[in-house]
């Protein structure tokens, strides 16, 4: 074995009870791309929180270029040239590009010279071929340059092993492959790369080596070179699992159950973010809202639920105009379910026990109340056959429902969302941070939804998931919809110009 | 009226205004340093009257305004460790806390002047005497009112660009502003956030016990129950007011003396009209000042939240 290089022997690690890690070992040789697949909570964040020293293993030694190390602190990784680049970004939006990666710096002294800084910052972001402006603001920047500015905050501290948590979990479709080839340049100037991932292409693309970890433990150690992804995605889970086409008939009706004209709304900021969009929806249709996110889908959501008062155009369920219906009135009466993108904010009340987000949408309703009085023995019978049925993993519909994992919070919203019996659904990236085996189960429920004839708007920035599971793809750039294609006649070219604002008659 | 009579009228006026203004600094400053460390002090009020404790006790046993200073902010200081390992330590909720410690420090102060300072609490206590620097001082107008004043005016002179230049052009600053807005950018590059945020509170409460050292030693030279009368309150509007920025910051304090200055003024010059509606002025003054220009401040992001490593 060559000493050069990071080396994990038998780490262990456990929490309480729960064995997050169990005798890991993984060799990772210098100058290479290291691939980490697993499902979440197959404890790769653990691997790497031990590996940045925010945790510290019960058993196992980790070695840097054949010395043995003991990592006390994140201070002391960054000493040993190890940066961590987490899957949520670590940076100050109000701060600048320099400032952020300053931040922290050790021997400063006590003149902050940003000027200085920012010269040599420049000069270093060159070098990898990264075009940045040290003394823009990080909230003006798109997320992918936002990654970079990650990327080099670790570089400016020297590090030579950097690794990646979920990185292009927060990236655009369309932002991807720049940052896959910023990889490779890292590579090629000799840094080590570790790179988490659930994402089996991406893993493909660019890593040299791959280990899989289930529940804890090494289930496989490959080379990437001449492994089928659909091989990747088996040891991953432990059993196969439908990667890509779903089984699905053809659509069932031709009424036209949603209709939406020249829908206008304003985001946050006061900026026209819907700028007149038009749709129908059929019963028993899954519509696709395609895009690079920020164009206008969170607002297209929130408009169609009533969380967000429309600025103009109509909104009609089964011929009925309910563009001035409320909340209440449109989840209730109307019957409009929503999977909103952000299920700890949104979606959930974290701290209220896995029953209780289960009555959360229709409490004043039999048979989670009964007047004005709630019954909770009936809403955790019924949260228990839910749990049953969309397989969520607890302990008891008691416990918090922060403790679940995401696919788990997931499976709960969507039985709760879907078992009231919507006439129109919609779903706001539902497979965020979920692993495989969960994106799964979430697409077999939005199927049988369609099957039962619910009219379904499924808005997601995974053109994959899209195309797999939608009859029609609309694609939103800029607040306007481009285009609505069916998936057999979506070339990625034919998406990439929609998606870039190209409008139809202009790509035609 | 003459025109020397009026330019010792407004002397007079802008002088007021400075001394109004001095304490309500002091605490601004420090309001400003804690929350953008990320933590509430909403107990600068109690800093303030626990400064002006202490350097009463101070004055009184040693005799010396130096003494005084010492024990106001030994005395602040002791309060911020409170706040600190609260707020900071425990993670209690920071507004609860803080009020917490404004009742205590009321009630103990009010309590302790009594047991210590007994039947001398009426006497005047030793404090500092206007110096006038030379040359500065003999300038028509502006000499007299900001150059004829007491160390702890000078000090709060100094005090407010360094409050800035600490902010913006020290590496420590840059540690505050970070983790005030997203503490766990900061924890994984290896800056402490409680120790930071333990340190901005300390220092916190010390500034606004410098506040009451300078009611006491500079203005007063006595120390009375709950003798400082709201100022901590005013320091906090002015910390919104000035957007967490400590050159705006000063202005809005500049400001809210300004209007408590005029209300004195009014009220001297129409004894016939009920006072307690000049007394209002400053209040609805803040009120207008607030609504104007604080309708789209941002506040340091993660303010009034604990930090918990790994949290969700």
């Amino acid at each position: 074995m060559t000493a050069q290089g990071l080396r994990l022997e038998k780490i262990s690690k456990t929490f309480g009870d729960f064995k997050a890690l169990d005798g890991v070992d993984m060799t990772v040789p210098r100058g290479t791309v290291h691939a980490i697949l697993g499902e979440n909570g197959a404890g790769k964040t653990t691997l790497m929180n031990i590996l940045y020293g925010l945790y510290q293993p019960d058993g196992g030694r980790i070695l840097i270029d054949g010395a043995p190390q003991r990592i006390t602190s994140p201070r002391r990784a960054m000493e040993l040239g190890i940066g961590m680049i987490h899957q949520h970004l670590m940076l100050v939006e109000t701060l600048t590009v320099v400032e952020n990666v300053v931040l922290g710096l050790p021997g400063q002294g006590m003149r902050l010279s940003l000027a200085e800084h920012a010269r040599k910052l420049e000069a270093l972001a060159k070098s990898f071929g990264f075009d940045i402006d040290p003394h823009q603001e990080v909230w003006k920047l798109p997320m992918g340059m936002r990654q970079r500015v990650e990327i080099l905050k670790v570089l400016y501290r020297d590090a030579n092993l950097i690794i990646l948590d979920e990185p292009t979990s927060v990236l655009a479709p369309s932002e991807v492959e720049g940052f896959l080839e910023g990889l490779r340049r890292l590579r090629a100037a000799g840094k080590t790369i570790i790179f988490i991932s659930h994402k089996l292409d991406e893993v493909a693309a660019v890593a040299d080596r791959v280990t899989v970890l289930r529940r804890g433990t090494v289930s496989a150690d490959l080379a990437v070179a001449g492994t089928p992804p659909s091989e990747m995605a088996r040891m991953m889970v432990g059993r196969d699992v439908v990667l890509t086409t779903l089984e699905k008939t053809s659509p069932t009706s031709d009424e036209v159950l949603v209709r939406i004209r020249d829908l206008k709304a304003r985001d946050n900021r006061g900026n026209q973010a819907l700028k007149g969009v038009s749709f129908d929806i059929r019963a028993g249709e899954i519509l696709g809202v395609a895009g690079v996110d920020g164009n206008g889908q969170a607002e297209l959501a929130e408009a169609l639920t009533g969380l967000r008062q429309a600025e103009g155009g109509t909104v009609e369920l089964s011929g009925e105009d309910v563009s001035a219906a409320g909340v209440y009135e449109r989840r209730h009466r109307l019957g409009i379910s929503f999977v909103p993108e952000d299920r700890h904010g949104t979606g959930l009340v974290l701290d209220l026990p896995v029953y209780q987000n289960a009555m959360i949408r229709d409490f004043r309703e039999s048979p989670f109340s009964s007047g004005p009085m709630l019954r909770a023995a009936s809403a955790r019978k019924v949260a228990e056959d839910w749990v049953k049925r969309y397989d969520v993993r607890l302990q008891s519909v008691d416990q918090a429902i922060r403790f679940l994992s995401g696919g788990n919070q997931q499976k709960l919203i969507f039985a709760r969302e879907v078992e009231c019996r919507p006439r129109l659904l919609v779903i706001m990236q539902p497979c965020k941070g979920l692993d495989v085996g969960a994106i799964e189960a979430v697409h077999r429920t939005v199927l049988a939804e369609r099957e039962r004839g619910t009219a379904i708007l499924y808005i997601s920035t995974e053109l994959e998931h899209i195309l797999s599971v939608c009859d029609r793809v609309a694609v939103m750039c800029a607040g306007r919809i481009t285009g609505i294609i069916a998936p057999e006649e979506a070339t990625p070219e034919r998406i990439g110009a929609l998606i870039g604002g190209l409008e139809e008659e202009k790509v035609a | 009226m003459s025109w020397a009579g009026d330019v010792s009228s407004l002397v007079d006026f802008f002088s007021t205004v400075l001394r109004l203004s001095t304490p309500i600094v002091f605490a601004a400053l420090g309001g400003v340093l804690a929350e953008r460390a990320g933590v509430f002090n909403v107990s600068l009020e109690g800093c303030i009257l626990g400064g002006a404790f202490g350097a009463a006790t101070g004055a009184y046993l040693l005799g010396t305004p130096v003494g005084g200073l010492v024990f106001g902010i030994l005395f602040a200081a002791a309060i911020g460790c409170v706040l600190a390992g609260l707020a900071v330590g425990l993670g209690i909720n920071q507004l609860v806390t803080g009020i917490a410690i404004n009742i205590l420090v009321l009630g103990l102060t009010s309590y302790l002047a009594r047991l210590i300072l007994g039947a001398d609490a009426t006497s005047t206590l030793p404090g500092f005497a206007p110096v006038a620097i030379p040359l500065l001082s003999s300038i028509p107008l502006i000499g007299p009112v900001l150059f004829n004043q007491d160390p702890l005016a000078y000090l709060m002179y100094l005090a407010v660009p360094l409050s800035y230049w600490f902010l913006y052009r020290t590496p420590w600053g840059l540690n505050v502003r970070a983790i005030g807005d997203y503490p766990v950018a900061a924890d994984t590059v290896g800056v402490s956030v409680p120790g930071v945020r333990a340190i901005c509170v300390i220092t916190s409460c010390v500034l606004g016990g410098l506040g009451g050292c300078y009611l006491v030693l500079c203005q007063v030279f006595v120390f009375t129950e709950n003798m400082s009368a709201g100022k901590g309150w005013i320091a906090l509007a002015a910390v919104i007011l000035g957007r967490w920025n400590p050159a705006l910051v000063f202005v809005a304090c500049i400001f809210f003396a300004f209007s408590e200055a005029l209300q004195l003024r009014l009220q001297f010059n129409n004894p016939d009209v009920p006072y307690q509606l000049f007394s209002m002025v400053p209040f609805l003054a803040s009120f207008v000042a607030l609504v104007a220009f604080a309708g789209r401040v941002r506040p340091p992001a993660a303010i009034g939240t604990k930090y918990v490593r790994g949290g969700k």
